[in-house]
């Protein structure tokens, strides 16, 4: 069998998608690349507009080297790849996706021999009081304003929570403020700083990195913004807009006025094709998350479909090249295609290699396990649906909900456009906390089609195009 | 490893926690009478929890309106029989006609149910478009029932169950029937080593599974999955009260307090024995006849989609009454697609056949025996096969 034979997809055109994308064509392979974005490059190394006229240097930073890299990797495969960019995958089955092109409005079905899903992350939220408030935006959602739309989420910025994410979009923030006359009016990261040194010793092997993550922070300190570690956010006022943030050191309440707050508790994976597709989940204590289950090569428990990324679990963007590199091999290995195993198993051994770094990163910015003790009843924990934290307790303790899909049922908890995928961690924390069970035994929400809203019409067209509709018959 | 199975004597077993054995398990607590109900999952977790939510007498078989109109009282009294209204409304269910020989059928309908007085109204022309502006030019009239309406059936079917426990039934959810046996007086129903529940009375609510358990005691019948394909829009303004259908079928639709379109029709797909999901052309299929009823869905966004197993006969009318073969053992199964209205009447009904062997609403058409072979005929079919050799 040879590379030309197989009818390869990949979704996701970050670092993971990218390598991947690239294995598959050296190896003779013309896969589609399907990227929910306009330009490829994933989250990480987002690409501005075409037209926008800002250096790599300004947009990424220590990263712009390999930003550029991967970069230039997709527009040198444009020949030998199909690239469809705006293109969402909304649903899919075996050997199906069906793909919402958003520029055009229209909606289409493309076919797969073997699938390699790179779907990568979004934010993990825990609200605080207030965070429905305008101006309060995700960490990631306010590193894109500036990395894609080139503006900021306001002109005195706190940014609150914790992972490496926190830093970097500060500095980020700090950097970009100085000619543009935004400030960062504090970081607030609910790690101790003994977390940190807790964890120096598994993050010394990965000695770049680290020193990166040192500098934002020992930049930030010497800038002058205020860096508060092992706090807890108490709540974001403000009437109309966010105007001030509290929050609390154990002994006293602190309060910082802002116009804007970005936060988050680092990321979660977007595992929803992956359930779609039937993929078995399994928990995963170091990400405390139900995520698709795969093999160092990243091997799926359904054959022909493969994951790579942050989509199976939050490794970071080395470790996603890496990880769609090696899916890449495994497919075509799996498809009778000669690949170079010493690459393969060099790839598996620097993916291996990172764990205690991620384990290290862990311990530096630990998941905040008593986030739900201190939430409040009066806590909006779905925003879409207007579901407070003291709902889902009484659920629990009136229902005997003690599972997140019944919890769900009775609720609505994660049940409106979000699908769950802002509030679901929050709500399992909750459920876990109101029911005495141990986080991973409250379960996770099941996947339903559509993977994000889609409009009707388009649906409609689906129809149309690709079937022939059977004769409704309820 | 050891363990002691946990042996629990009672009146009456249960198998399945829809709406059709949570209500039986709560009318048979309120009649004085112990009962236990087994459900392998969570109580209202399949069919009776993910259904379309319609409480809709009009359009039913009459054979079903006694049961119907009898569920029909169970409705008004919700919240002080099981706690929660559910989102219960009676809305109004207006039925659509999109040509004249769907109006003749209507009206058909409203005379042949004349006697239950379900005050069914014609409308169509000037009225039509007065009273629902939204509806897309397809439809020429329809037929509406004022005191029909809509519930959420992932709040009402698991308060039933609720309800019951609170009654003192015994609800062992996550426990599945994995065997069942009868000595000719006793029942004696297994999950696994955990529980063994005897009993002289045995309801058979097991829905779209209930087929193994009547094959067991003689009385098979020809009990086949089918899974609606399901779908619900974000939240758009309040504009329409009444639950729609379509003569002739094809789609279903309701708006929620809260804004949201649900809407069904179609076949979903199953996933394996337990799990379904709405088929991808069912849901396109359902997006086009949606536009078309309801144009200002145009631009709507579908949130979510989804599917579930229920059981159905050929004649589409359930099995509800007496084993023909076995003492003791009840059946109330096979609703297809249209058990949520008559779920609660149903439940009274078993409680009455469970405990005084008969019921005192008419329930005939729905006997088993229906689907089994006629002892005279299977004599005869032998006879003439011997002959024949």
């Amino acid at each position: 069998m040879t590379a030309p034979t197989l009818q390869p997809v990949i979704v996701g055109a970050g670092p993971a998608g990218i390598r991947a994308a690239q294995t598959l064509v050296a190896h003779g392979a013309r896969p589609t690349v399907i990227d929910e974005a306009a330009r490829g490059g994933g989250q990480i190394y987002r690409r501005p507009p075409a037209h926008f006229a800002r250096s790599p240097q300004t947009l990424y930073g220590t990263e712009a080297s390999r930003a550029t890299a991967l970069h230039s990797t997709l527009d040198g495969l444009a020949a030998h790849i199909d690239y469809q960019p705006n293109s969402l995958v909304w649903n899919a089955q075996a050997g199906l996706l069906d793909v919402l092109h958003g520029p055009t409005q229209t909606t289409r079905t493309v076919r797969y021999g073997q699938l390699i899903v790179a779907s990568g992350a979004t934010d993990r939220v825990l609200p605080v009081p207030g965070w429905t408030l305008p101006g309060v935006y995700t960490l990631g959602g306010a590193q894109v304003a500036l990395k894609f739309q080139g503006c900021t989420i306001g002109r005195n910025v706190v940014l609150m929570g914790t992972g490496p994410l926190l830093y970097l979009v500060a500095y980020q923030y700090a950097k970009a403020g100085a000619k543009a006359g935004v400030k960062v009016a504090a970081v607030l990261d609910t790690a101790r700083f003994a977390d940190q040194l807790a964890a120096l010793p598994g993050m010394l092997t990965q000695p770049a990195v680290l020193a990166k993550g040192l500098y934002y922070v020992g930049w930030l300190r010497a800038h002058g913004v205020a860096v508060h570690t092992g706090v807890r956010p108490v709540r974001v006022e403000g009437d109309t807009r966010v105007n001030a943030v509290v929050w609390s050191d154990g002994q006293a309440e602190h309060t910082v006025p802002c116009d804007a707050v970005g936060f988050g508790y680092a990321l979660r994976s977007e595992t929803q094709l992956a359930d779609l597709l039937g993929c078995r989940f399994a928990w995963a204590p170091m990400h405390r998350a139900h995520l698709p289950e795969r093999d160092s090569a990243g091997r799926t428990s359904l054959a022909g479909v493969y994951l790579a990324g942050d989509g199976a679990g939050i490794m970071g963007a080395d470790a996603a090249e890496w990880a769609g590199e090696r899916a890449a091999l495994a497919l075509l290995a799996d498809h009778g295609v000669k690949v170079d195993a010493a690459r393969a198993a060099e790839l598996e051994r620097k993916l291996t290699k990172l764990t205690p770094f991620r384990q290290g990163l862990e311990r530096a910015f630990p998941f905040p396990t008593d986030w739900a003790a201190h939430a409040p009843d009066a806590l909006v924990v779905c925003r879409c649906e207007n579901i407070t934290a003291g709902e889902l307790r009484a659920c629990t303790r009136d229902a005997g909900a003690d599972e997140m899909n019944r919890i769900k049922a009775l609720t609505r908890v994660g049940m409106g456009r979000c699908q769950g995928r802002m509030c679901g961690v929050a709500a399992a924390e909750i459920l876990a906390q109101a029911t005495g069970k141990p986080i991973d035994q409250v379960g996770r929400l099941r996947g339903q089609a559509p993977i994000k809203p889609i409009p009707i019409h388009l649906q409609a067209q689906a129809t149309a195009a690709h079937d022939t509709p059977a004769e409704a018959t309820a | 490893m050891t363990t002691t199975t946990r042996v629990i004597d009672t009146d009456v077993a249960i198998v399945g926690g829809g709406i059709m054995g949570a209500s039986a398990a709560l009318a048979l607590r309120r009649k004085g009478v112990d009962v236990v109900l087994l459900e392998r999952d969570l109580c209202g977790s399949r069919s009776s929890g993910v259904n379309y939510g319609g409480v809709r007498r009009q359009g039913r078989p009459v054979s079903q309106l006694p049961l119907a109109q009898r569920a029909h009282q169970v409705w008004a009294n919700l919240p002080a029989l099981i706690g929660t209204d559910g989102e219960y409304q009676r809305s109004g269910h207006f039925k659509i006609g999109r040509s004249e020989a769907d109006m003749a059928t209507l009206e058909a309908y409203a005379n042949l149910s004349r006697d239950f007085d379900l005050g069914i109204q014609l409308i169509s022309g000037t009225t039509l478009r007065e009273r629902c502006p939204w509806l897309g030019g397809r439809a020429v009239g329809g037929s509406l029932c004022p005191d029909d309406g809509q519930a959420n059936p992932r709040l009402v079917s698991p308060a039933f169950a609720l309800a019951a426990r609170r009654a003192g039934a015994q609800i062992l959810e996550r426990t599945p029937m994995t065997s069942v046996e009868h000595d000719g007086k006793l029942f004696t129903v297994r999950s696994g080593n955990a529980v063994a529940v005897r009993a002289p009375v045995l309801i058979n609510c097991a829905g779209a599974w209930a087929g193994a358990l009547a094959a067991q005691f003689g009385e098979a019948v020809p009990l086949h999955s089918g899974h609606p394909a399901m779908a619900v829009t974000e939240p758009l303004p309040f504009f329409m009260h009444w639950s729609l259908g379509v003569e002739g079928g094809g789609i279903y639709c309701r708006q929620v307090a809260r804004g949201n379109l649900i809407l069904g029709g179609g076949a979903g797909v199953a996933l394996d024995a337990d799990s379904a999901r709405s088929e991808r052309s069912a849901i396109a299929t359902l997006a086009v006849q949606a536009v078309e009823l309801l144009p200002a869905l145009k631009n709507a966004h579908f949130i979510r989609t989804w599917s579930g197993t229920e059981g159905y006969l050929p004649d589409r009318q359930p099995v509800l009454g007496k084993s023909r073969t076995t003492h003791g053992l009840v059946h109330g199964f096979g609703f297809a697609g249209a058990g949520f209205q008559i779920g609660p009447g149903v439940g009274e009904v078993l409680a009455e056949l469970a405990r005084d062997g008969r019921s005192t609403t008419p329930i005939e058409a729905f006997a088993i025996e229906r689907f089994l072979p006629d002892p005279q005929a299977a004599v005869a079919e032998v006879t003439s096969t011997a002959a024949a050799h």
